[in-house]
């Protein structure tokens, strides 16, 4: 009898049927943005560096690469990827420093990492297009 | 009867190494950035001779390098705790561990490479 009634209790396992606290979003992203800037990240910013160190000739190509819109949405978004990475790893320093851990205060510090981070992406893509 | 010891209970301390790398070179880069961002805001170079000049200077060389050089310890220290989550099969684990330090590994050389060319 209890076993059944255990099975039908409702698991509430599926992540997407939980609404997540903004806290768990941003710290997803977090952890998203780690990877996309490992992996393809790394090796695009290294090619990148290449070409503009190179020669006068993959200078040259990778400024008409940068023209294109394409490529600046690309760069725009690797950025956000990168100024949300920077912004909550600022966020779980201070958490580390034990600033702002009551549960009020990390809220609005991660309402404040992902807002800063969009805000100063919409800038560079300003700046970029 | 509960008997009281001394005993540590923690395990190797790789742990906190790890976690300690992982700040620390957070915000050296962090540093490196915001020194590369004046000295780009100062000299705004514009065409190849400039950057070329900018990243000729030793000094320069050694930061850029160092920055990577915590870059690549820090994205290794990330992406083991996300493959040690995620891919419970040690040796799928193990293997995709092995290719993300061996690129690493490759991206120092390549990144020093660009750098003194």
């Amino acid at each position: 009898m209890e076993v059944k009634l255990q099975n039908k209790r409702p698991k509430h396992l599926n992540l997407f049927k939980i609404r997540q606290p903004l806290p768990a979003i941003v710290s997803v992203l977090h952890r998203v943005s780690g990877v996309l800037l490992f992996f393809p990240g790394i090796p695009i910013l290294l090619c990148g560096l290449q070409m503009m160190l190179g020669s006068q000739q993959s200078y040259a190509a990778l400024h008409a690469y940068l023209l294109s819109p394409v490529v600046k949405a690309v760069l725009i978004l690797a950025i956000w990827l990168f100024l949300h990475h920077l912004c909550a790893g600022i966020r779980y320093l201070l958490l580390d420093l034990h600033y702002g851990i009551a549960l009020a205060q990390a809220r609005t510090s991660s309402k404040l990492v992902l807002i800063t981070g969009i805000i100063l992406t919409v800038l560079m893509g300003l700046v970029i297009w | 009867m509960v008997k009281h010891t001394n005993r540590i209970v923690t395990g190797a301390h790789y742990g906190l190494k790890d976690w300690l790398v992982q700040r620390v070179s957070a915000v050296l880069m962090v540093a490196y950035l915001l020194l590369l961002m004046v000295f780009v805001l100062v000299s705004s170079p514009q065409d190849y001779v400039a950057w070329q000049t900018l990243f000729s200077n030793q000094w320069m060389r050694i930061a850029t390098l160092l920055f990577f050089a915590s870059l690549f310890w820090h994205a290794w220290i990330g992406v083991r705790n996300v493959l040690m989550d995620y891919i419970k099969a040690t040796a799928i684990r193990l293997t995709i561990q092995i290719l993300v330090i061996l690129s690493l590994l490759f991206y120092l050389v390549w990144s020093a490479e660009i750098l003194w060319s």
